[in-house]
């Protein structure tokens, strides 16, 4: 995986991207917080809100400030990542089915 | 040349490279916490509506506090960015001083936290009280002594920063300290989507 000599740099991080990075956290952040503040929605439609901003904002993070993408110096650090999560919707949503199927059948939802 | 500030910029930011074997070596044991947040996280998820009786989210949840918590992590994830474009251009001082701004603003995010735990216990509501306090309690109180821990690498790299100078060793760290400090930051998201927003929109308008 070590391709690079001592002397190769690699790409430089630029304030621009933090920025524009932070800007863009920023919003995907007062939008759930605005959502639930000012009550605009129905519980369910915020409860969206939130997932989706939270899943866009993951998103910004490992784009800007991360640096996650496909060149040579972050490759195995993506796929590394696309296994996390593949490991952890597994281990995540496996777990949660059984969970709720074994409520349903004691018929223990909501007690 | 030893001890003089003169140093080979492209050994530095070559040091703070993703694909060295050190910084890929990281990279692996952050995918392992990312192993343990989600068993934290379905752990809260399982737990979150057996209150026992107790108190319930929107009874302890402060949405004014946990906005300023997480605007003071975002901050501090662009504090510490700007401190590895210094990095990248060779300015130890310019680092010193991102570094210090991230840390304030880090102490400002846990102070906010201990406070809020504080005052949760003090209301009768510790992590014996309910499950959903257990599981509350577990995952904020592991993202936290992160933040603790984070805490402290800053303080030592400002340490190195000043003693050694910026050296590809201590690039190498940092670079390092920056992808736990982001990574952080990823899990707070995950934390004020899952645990705060949800719980508190479940007790009505705030």
């Amino acid at each position: 995986m070590s391709h690079s000599d001592d002397a190769t740099p690699g790409h430089a991080p630029t304030a621009r991207g933090y920025v524009m990075g932070y800007l863009a956290a920023l919003v995907l952040t007062l939008i759930p917080f605005g959502a639930v503040y000012y009550d605009l929605m129905s519980q369910g439609a915020i409860l969206l809100v939130i997932a989706i901003t939270a899943v866009l904002q993951l998103g910004v993070h490992l784009r800007f400030f991360l640096h996650l993408d496909m060149s040579q110096e972050q490759r195995w650090n993506t796929i590394s990542v696309l296994f996390s999560v593949f490991t952890m919707f597994v281990m995540v949503g496996g777990t949660l089915w059984l969970f709720y199927s074994l409520y349903a059948r004691h018929m223990m939802i909501g007690y | 040349m030893a001890s003089s500030p003169s140093y080979d910029l492209n050994r530095v930011r070559a040091a703070a490279r993703a694909d060295t074997e050190v910084n890929f070596g990281f990279w692996a044991y952050l995918m392992s916490d990312v192993v343990l947040f989600s068993m934290l996280f379905l752990a809260y998820v399982n737990l979150s509506q057996r209150f026992a009786g107790g108190p319930t989210p929107a009874d302890i949840f402060s949405l004014h506090g946990v906005f300023l918590e997480t605007m003071a992590l975002l901050a501090s994830s662009l504090t510490f960015g700007l401190a590895m474009v210094s990095l990248h251009q060779g300015r130890k001082n310019h680092i010193i001083g991102w570094l210090l701004a991230t840390a304030v603003l880090g102490i400002y995010f846990l102070w906010h936290e201990v406070s809020e735990f504080v005052h949760i216990i003090h209301e009768g509501a510790s992590f014996t009280r309910s499950g959903f306090l257990s599981a509350y309690f577990g995952l904020v109180g592991t993202h936290g002594a992160h933040v603790f821990f984070g805490l402290i690498w800053i303080a030592t790299m400002i340490a190195q920063l000043a003693v050694k100078g910026l050296t590809p060793p201590v690039a190498s760290r940092l670079a390092r300290l920056s992808l736990f400090w982001h990574f952080l930051d990823l899990v707070w998201i995950c934390v004020f989507s899952t645990v705060y927003l949800p719980g508190i929109l479940a007790g009505g308008s705030s």
